[in-house]
Parts: C-alpha cells; structure tokens; sequence
C-alpha cells in the first residue's frame, strides 16, 4: 500500500471529511474538502498512530496538513516510507 | 482634507493622533468531536491541546459536561490565532492559555510562538467571551492594538 493510500484511509477514518478520501486528488485543499481546525488535530494524531511518528510543533501549520501531497511530504520528512508497515 | 478645514480642526482643539485599533476573532467548536477525540486519543490529545491548568479548570464528573468546557477552550485558542493574524503559521494550541478565575470569568494568557505573535503586532488586551449550547462552543476574542490608525480627536 502506497504512502498516499495509507493517509486517504486515515482520512477517511479519522478526519470527518463529507467527501471519500478517494475522491480526492493528491493536491487537492484538504480545508476546502471540509477539513476543520480540530479535524487537523484529530488527523494528526491518527498519523502519528499509524505511522509511529510525532510532529514536532515546527510542524504544526496549516500548510502541513493542506493535502495529500504536502502530508505526504511531511510523513516522508519524519522518516515515514512506503515499506514501512501500518499499524 | 482641506487646508481650511484643517485650520479650523486646530482652532477647535482637534489633534490627529494614533488610536488604539480593535481586533476581534471568533471560533466555534464541535462538543462531540472534542468527546470522540478524548475517548479516541486519551491524555495525548488533552496534552497535545490544552494546558494542565486547563485540564484541570475543565475538569467534571459529567464527560459531556467537560467536553464542552474544553471545546470552548478550543474554539477561544482558534479565535485568538485568527486575531492575532497568525496565518498558517499556527504556533501550538498550549501557547494559548485559558485561566478561570474564582467568579466563572475566563482570562487569556499567551506564551511562546503566540506571545511572539501578539507581539509583533502589538496587541496588547485580550479579552475572551465562551458560551456552549447543544452541541456546539463558541468563543469571541477581542484585543488592542496600540499602533491603529490616526484620527482626529479632541
């Protein structure tokens, strides 16, 4: 299962989203897919459950958790991989 | 404005000065999405979001009763970003500080990437209003800051 794959299940289980998350594209604005500021903070912590990382509060921006893309971009940053195994 | 008409604001005792300019930020929160989250990620999400003090300030036998409580903290911290123009550099949630005082009244404390904030802007009272009903916090943030806009006062 691709990165991608990993955090469009996240969303879908933990971001209350009203769209499916594979009916998102990858650069799509999460915010403008209904996205809240306490959804962030539920979808951050359901990424550091399923893949075993913490984001430091450099981290902690709108931008980070944008999309698809630039989650993906910050997981890799923090040592996330394809290969890695969800939890 | 006109030369006479400045002439005639001088005469009358009128100064042009700088007045300290109003900032206001509002939030709402969702009650049940605070509860799930408790239920959901326990003590990581109370110490990812909200001070011990707050915690504690919010604390109560009823869990809905305390999920509602720490939503209106909640959406008082998203209102003081939005007026504190912080943009998408979001400074982390603890940095704002909701502190209940002995009449029920609630009082904002900033710290860290959030004082830096208030700062930059030179915001300097903040005050804080919450209210919840059903499923829903609110809160409203209004502070100063000193540098506004000139006007003509007396």
């Amino acid at each position: 299962m691709s990165l991608q794959d990993r955090i469009r299940a996240v969303l879908d289980a933990e971001a209350r989203l009203p769209v499916p998350a594979a009916g998102l594209a990858d650069d799509d604005d999460l915010y403008r897919h209904g996205l809240t500021s306490h959804g962030s903070v539920r979808l951050m912590l359901a990424l550091e459950d399923a893949f075993d990382i913490e984001f430091p509060d450099s981290m902690l921006s709108k931008q980070t958790f944008q999309s698809i893309s630039s989650i993906e971009g910050a997981l890799r940053g923090l040592g996330a991989s394809d290969a890695a195994a969800p939890s | 404005m006109s030369l006479r008409d400045l002439r005639i604001r001088l005469r009358g005792g009128w100064r042009c000065r700088a007045v300290p300019e109003i900032l206001v930020g509002v939030d709402i929160a969702s009650i049940d999405a605070v509860n799930c989250a408790m239920d959901r990620f326990g003590e990581r999400y109370l110490r990812r979001v909200f001070t011990a003090r707050e915690v504690e300030d919010s604390d109560a036998a009823c869990t809905l009763v305390r999920a509602g409580s720490l939503a209106a903290r909640f959406a008082a911290k998203e209102a003081t970003f939005k007026l504190l123009g912080t943009g998408d550099l979001h400074p982390p949630w603890i940095d704002v500080e909701l502190r209940r005082a002995g009449d029920g009244s609630c009082s904002i404390h900033l710290s860290g990437a959030a004082a830096a904030a208030a700062a930059r802007r030179d915001v300097q009272v903040l005050n804080v209003s919450l209210s919840h009903e059903g499923d829903t916090a609110a809160a409203v943030v209004v502070g100063t800051r000193r540098q506004g806009p000139s006007r003509w006062c007396r």
